[in-house]
């Protein structure tokens, strides 16, 4: 009995040391991809009257605009079951910014094939930035259950 | 499982009915959480078939006019809402007794809290069953359902309250008669899960009744949508463990003894226990990643203390390992992996509920890919997502409580399991289907298929989707006939069963046990103190911000 217990007692710290070291590392592993290798998730990118979006910048006027050679704002405003512009088209190489708000409910901002994925929610602005490296069509989907015809509302990046 | 002969006349009788308020409340709660289960369980059937262009819901348009999104809202209301917390109520009604070895402090408290549950679960039924709140399980607001929805969903989770109370009444009772003991430890357990399912219900009450049902009802003319969200996911995220937490209680406390042997470790058991208790609240930004208006240095804390409830599940996943190898050891089993087929596989309670670890096993693992940071990016609300939880809640917990009541149900009715072959077919049926399921749904949101979506009727579906998509059905459709194997099993045991009284329940002892509990490990208020002071510290300055800044006049709409 005594021996048991003993040899238990070596059992669980032989195993209490891995279950400390592998989240640790999980840790590490996240932190670095974050700050050196720059993968970063939405933070605070400020406040939108939902009522007044046609009358404020960008969502004044939705669609690409080139900020400087090879970087793009692309302002885009989900409503209802649709993505306003539903395509925009960059070129090769070019960084863009995509900033949403939403007119009505909740939706969801994945580019398919990408780390672009926002929640898109009525009052808030969201933003994030990525660099199209590889030419192609890039799916877009509303991710996020927003009525009735939900299933129909996507859109197109095109990256020639 | 043992069966314990009684003397027969007066003596049995009395002791026979010492704890009949308990079983006919856990008779009763997990008779409604299969009820849900099963009507749960063929809207799952609907939407893989409706994956694989076959749309049924044009043929069930009476009964369900919102086809698909209806549907699909009940799905996630009655299995992970309503079959959860019914199960778990009247589970830990009588586990918690039996473990004290004393009936509650207040049998009609118990009944109170059951009726209440029921209510409510009615009252939010009828504007489900009507559409009038296609808003899915997590109903985000400004999706805008009948107020009636809310008001009832509220009721069922304030009234598991009273299950806390009732079991702090008892403990009391059952301290000043046992000066000095230490609390069984089904019993701690219980504590420690609706202690924790109580600190964690704050975020989803103060929801409901400061911003959502003021608003469905008319009372204010808009919400704050991402204070919403913030306040729903500090709920969102420990009703996961409100749901495993009885399924560790089984594999620690009832797992060992069905296998023949003994608990590793109690001490080491309860510090797990102990840790989800701390740990389990102040992680629910987990959920917010990809949202704007929260900080992202708040995301990054949440993502390490995330992290941090790895431990107790690898701690709970060798110590229940230890007490499986404990158990074939002492069935004659020998060598470093051959004493795994002494194990009593031909036993259906036991064989379900090791299932329903190693498919959590699997989706634990998927959990430390959602829960890191940056990385859920590529998987976040994909069906990638969807086949993580029917790992999780899908199958660590609805398959282990269904284990449960292998033993549970024979144990409440005095009658004997009608097949155990059955059984047994329902366990590898669940396993194969799940796994076949789940793997490709995980692949699926890989390649960028959204969760939540009618993908049949979806323009953009992808040819490689399309490719994978059957495999979904073919999972789907094995569950679906575990499930008939179940429920046909059920329906016999009730009606037809051999009788045999006098069960108890299949508490295990331990290789290290009480005697080795240090008394931080026996008591409740320094954990919850740790508890609340993390969960001050993790949420307080994001829902300051947020309802500082909250402007509460987004007016919402139900759009469909």
């Amino acid at each position: 009995m005594k021996h048991e217990k003993y040899m238990g007692y070596l059992f669980e710290v032989a195993w209490i040391l891995p279950s400390v070291a592998i989240p640790i590392s999980v840790i590490v592993a996240v932190l670095i991809t974050a700050f050196a290798v720059g993968i970063r998730v939405p933070d605070i990118a400020g406040r939108i009257e939902p009522k007044a979006i046609a009358a404020t910048e960008p969502f004044d006027e939705p669609g690409l605009r080139e900020l400087a050679p090879g970087k793009y704002e692309a302002a885009m405003v989900a409503q209802v079951f649709m993505f306003t512009p539903n395509e925009i088209e960059v070129p090769v190489g070019s960084e863009v910014t995509f900033v949403l708000t939403s007119r009505d409910v909740i939706h969801g901002f994945k580019i398919v094939g990408t780390p672009v994925n926002m929640m898109v929610v009525p009052g808030q602005i969201s933003k994030m930035r990525f660099t199209f490296t590889r030419p192609g069509e890039y799916l877009i989907v509303c991710h996020e259950y927003c009525g009735g015809g939900h299933h129909a509302m996507s859109g197109k990046v095109i990256v020639r | 499982m043992a069966v314990i002969a009684r003397p027969r006349g007066a003596v049995r009788e009395q002791v026979a009915d010492r704890f009949a308020t308990e079983k006919r409340l856990a008779g009763l709660n997990i008779l409604v959480a299969f009820l849900a289960l099963a009507i749960g369980g063929l809207m799952g059937v609907l939407q893989v078939l409706e994956y694989n262009g076959i749309d049924l819901y044009r043929a069930v348009k009476p009964v369900l006019p919102g086809g698909y999104y209806q549907g699909l809202t009940l799905h996630g209301v009655l299995n992970v809402l309503v079959f959860t917390t019914f199960y778990i109520i009247g589970f830990l009604t009588l586990i918690a007794a039996m473990s004290f070895d004393r009936p509650l402090a207040s049998g009609r408290l118990a009944w109170v809290t059951f009726w209440l549950m029921l209510a409510g679960l009615l009252v939010a039924a009828v504007p489900i069953l009507l559409n009038r709140a296609t808003v899915l399980f997590t109903f985000y607001p400004p999706l805008k359902a009948d107020g009636f929805y809310y008001l009832g969903l509220t009721l069922v989770v304030a009234s598991t309250w009273l299950l806390l109370v009732n079991l702090a009444l008892t403990y009391r009772a059952w301290r000043a008669a046992n000066p000095g003991a230490k609390i069984p430890l089904a019993a701690f357990m219980s504590i420690i899960t609706m202690t924790m399912w109580t600190i964690a219900t704050f975020g989803i009450a103060t929801e409901m009744l400061f911003l959502l049902i003021p608003w469905a009802f008319g009372l204010v003319p808009g919400t704050d949508v991402i204070l919403a969200r913030t306040l729903f996911w500090f709920t969102g995220h420990p009703i996961v463990y409100f749901w495993l937490l009885p399924a560790y209680i089984s594999w620690y406390t009832m797992v060992p003894r069905l296998a023949g042997g003994r608990l590793f470790s109690e001490p080491m058991a309860r510090v797990a226990f102990v840790l989800f208790l701390v740990l389990s609240v102040p992680i629910g930004i987990h959920h917010q990643y990809t949202d704007p208006g929260i900080s992202e240095i708040w995301k990054l804390v949440h993502f390490i203390f995330t992290v941090g409830v790895f431990f107790p599940s690898l701690l709970t996943f060798f110590n229940v390992v230890a007490s499986l190898e404990n158990s074939g050891r002492a069935r004659g089993g020998k060598g470093w992996l051959a004493w795994i087929f002494a194990l009593p596989w031909n036993e259906p309670a036991f064989t379900t509920q090791v299932f329903a670890m190693l498919l959590f096993a699997f989706g634990g693992a998927g959990g430390v890919i959602n829960a890191s940071y940056n990385l859920n990016l590529v998987v976040h609300n994909t069906a990638w997502i969807s086949g993580h939880f029917h790992l999780t809640v899908g199958s660590a917990v609805a398959l282990t409580f269904m284990g449960i009541t292998y033993w549970l149900v024979p144990l409440i009715t005095g009658r004997a399991l009608w097949s155990r072959g059955l059984a047994l077919a329902q366990a590898w049926l669940w396993l194969i289907g799940m796994v076949t399921f789940s793997h490709f749904m995980h692949m699926l949101g890989l390649l960028g298929m959204p969760r939540r979506t009618m993908i049949g009727a979806a323009p953009y579906i992808q040819p490689e989707w399309q490719a994978l998509l059957p495999f979904t059905l073919v999972g789907g459709l094995l569950m679906f006939a575990s499930a008939i194997c179940y429920y046909l099993n059920m329906l016999m045991t009730i009606t037809r069963g051999r009788p045999e009284p006098d069960q108890e329940v299949p508490f295990s002892r331990a290789v290290s046990g009480p005697e080795d509990v240090p008394a931080a490990l026996d008591r409740f208020t320094p954990w919850v103190v740790t508890a609340l002071l993390l969960v001050a510290i993790n949420y307080g300055p994001t829902l300051y911000y947020l309802v500082s800044t909250g402007r509460f006049n987004i007016t919402g709409l139900s759009p469909w």
